[in-house]
């Protein structure tokens, strides 16, 4: 068996998500809620990848995402790649993509917005995806991608 | 055909160039012929959570002079807002007593969750440092009235860049009109750095400056704007910048202005422009006051649908 193969066992349903930004990692880890889940979860940090340097991955046993999670991981890791297991084969791979506008997911960063301080749902529209940048539907201010935080 | 009927007037990003010049031609009809009974029977809103004379009177008489209603509030410590209800109930209540809704508030994008929460027209009359789209229509009015034209035209916007919203949603329209701008302020309150960038992305050509002298002699259309004490949190940092800029006939004349240069200010003033300026034919700020009661009559004609270009 290939040695690289070795750095994270394999599960045989679910999701993993891989190419995460090694320092982000736990970010998305978080996103995931993976300290609620009862099967296996696997998350590596550091492992050698061409195009990242050091890559960050997490399998999850049993998981398929939901939009909103699909969502927030574009937003903190835009290069992660999603790859579904079935039978411990790879049966679908996708690059995580942003959808065109955000509901209740982001926060915006603006204090004065009125999305702060009513109880409203958050709405954004995705102005770029490689990068993100968000536009606030009701302040109409633009987030670039270190001022967001998620909800 | 531009029709904006049951529209809302929220911010400049919702319009075309084409429906900007059709509220003007409006607004332009509307100032040469009177049109006592357009609104009879219609009721207007007006909702102000923050100070107003010009924006709420204007809107008020423009209302009455087409024989319209208006009802509202001036002091929210008077109606249920101070009981706690919330911005949306206190909207969805009001939309069932009037035909449109003006309102004024000091959160940014709070007109826009009036608009989605209501289903008559919402006209913004500010939202924070936000926007101020009528002020901006009226602003576009004089400049277009005053300079002949709206394009290729060199303007300065002079004072607190960074919390007024009147410069955001007029540099924004201007956009559409191939303008040279240069914003002249002091370091601390210059134009938020997201517009500037997405003002680059739409081909705009512009300065950021500290000193009115170093451009003078260039401006056609110079827009001053107050330093707002109320928008700054700390009374220290207030201090820094009072008074930073004190235009005068004699600061003009000294700094070699083009003579056919127009100064507008969307009002009040405080020491920011100097009386001595209101004899001068640069002052247009007066007039530009008035044109306000043309213009929003244009508007509240249009999103009530009665009015469309003859």
């Amino acid at each position: 068996m290939d040695v690289r193969q070795l750095q994270v066992s394999a599960i045989k349903n679910g999701t993993v998500i891989d190419h995460i930004e090694s320092k982000n990692t736990f970010k998305v880890a978080n996103i995931l809620h993976i300290e609620d889940e009862h099967q296996l979860v696997l998350v590596g940090v550091n492992l050698t990848s061409g195009n990242l340097g050091k890559k960050g991955l997490i399998k999850i046993e049993g998981k398929n995402l939901t939009q909103d999670e699909a969502n927030k991981i574009a937003l903190i890791a835009p290069d992660a790649t999603l790859n579904i297991i079935k039978d411990y084969e790879v049966i679908e791979k996708k690059k995580v993509s942003l959808q065109d506008e955000l509901i209740g997911i982001v926060k915006c960063f603006n204090p004065n917005c009125i999305s702060n301080h009513e109880k409203v749902r958050t709405r954004f529209y995705v102005e770029r995806k490689d990068l993100p940048r968000l536009r606030c539907h009701y302040c109409e201010r633009a987030m670039e991608r270190e001022d967001i935080e998620l909800l | 055909m531009v029709s904006l009927k049951d529209r809302d007037i929220i911010s400049f990003r919702d319009f075309t160039k084409e429906e900007i010049l059709y509220i003007l031609s409006l607004s332009k009809e509307m100032e040469e012929k009177a049109h006592p009974d357009l609104l009879k029977g219609k009721v207007l809103a007006t909702l102000f959570f923050e100070p107003s004379t010009r924006t709420r009177m204007s809107f008020e008489s423009a209302m009455k002079l087409m024989g319209g209603e208006v009802i509202g509030f001036v002091d929210p410590g008077a109606t249920s807002i101070a009981k706690g209800e919330s911005l949306r109930d206190t909207v969805k209540i009001v939309a069932g007593y009037a035909s449109a809704i003006v309102v004024r508030h000091f959160l940014d994008g709070a007109a826009r969750l009036v608009a989605d929460t209501v289903g008559i027209p919402v006209i913004n009359a500010g939202d924070g440092s936000n926007q101020h789209p009528t002020q901006t229509f009226l602003d576009l009015y004089t400049i277009h009235k005053t300079k002949g034209t709206l394009d290729d035209l060199a303007i300065g916007f002079i004072g607190d860049l960074k919390y007024g919203r009147t410069v955001h949603s007029l540099a924004y329209a201007l956009a559409h009109f191939r303008s040279y701008m240069y914003f002249i302020s002091p370091p601390s309150l210059r134009m938020p750095p997201d517009l500037l960038k997405e003002l680059s992305e739409r081909g705009v050509k512009f300065q950021e400056i500290t000193s009115l002298e170093e451009v003078s002699d260039r401006l056609d259309v110079l827009y001053c704007t107050r330093i707002q004490k109320e928008r700054f949190a700390d009374p220290i940092e207030y201090g820094k910048v009072k008074g930073s800029y004190h235009l005068s006939k004699a600061t003009l004349d000294r700094s070699k202005v083009k003579k056919t240069l127009k100064i507008l200010h969307p009002l009040p003033r405080v020491d920011e422009m100097d009386e001595s300026l209101d004899e001068t034919p640069y002052a247009v700020y007066f007039q530009q006051a008035h044109s306000g009661i043309p213009v929003r009559e244009a508007i509240l004609a249009s999103v009530l649908g009665v009015k469309e270009l003859d």
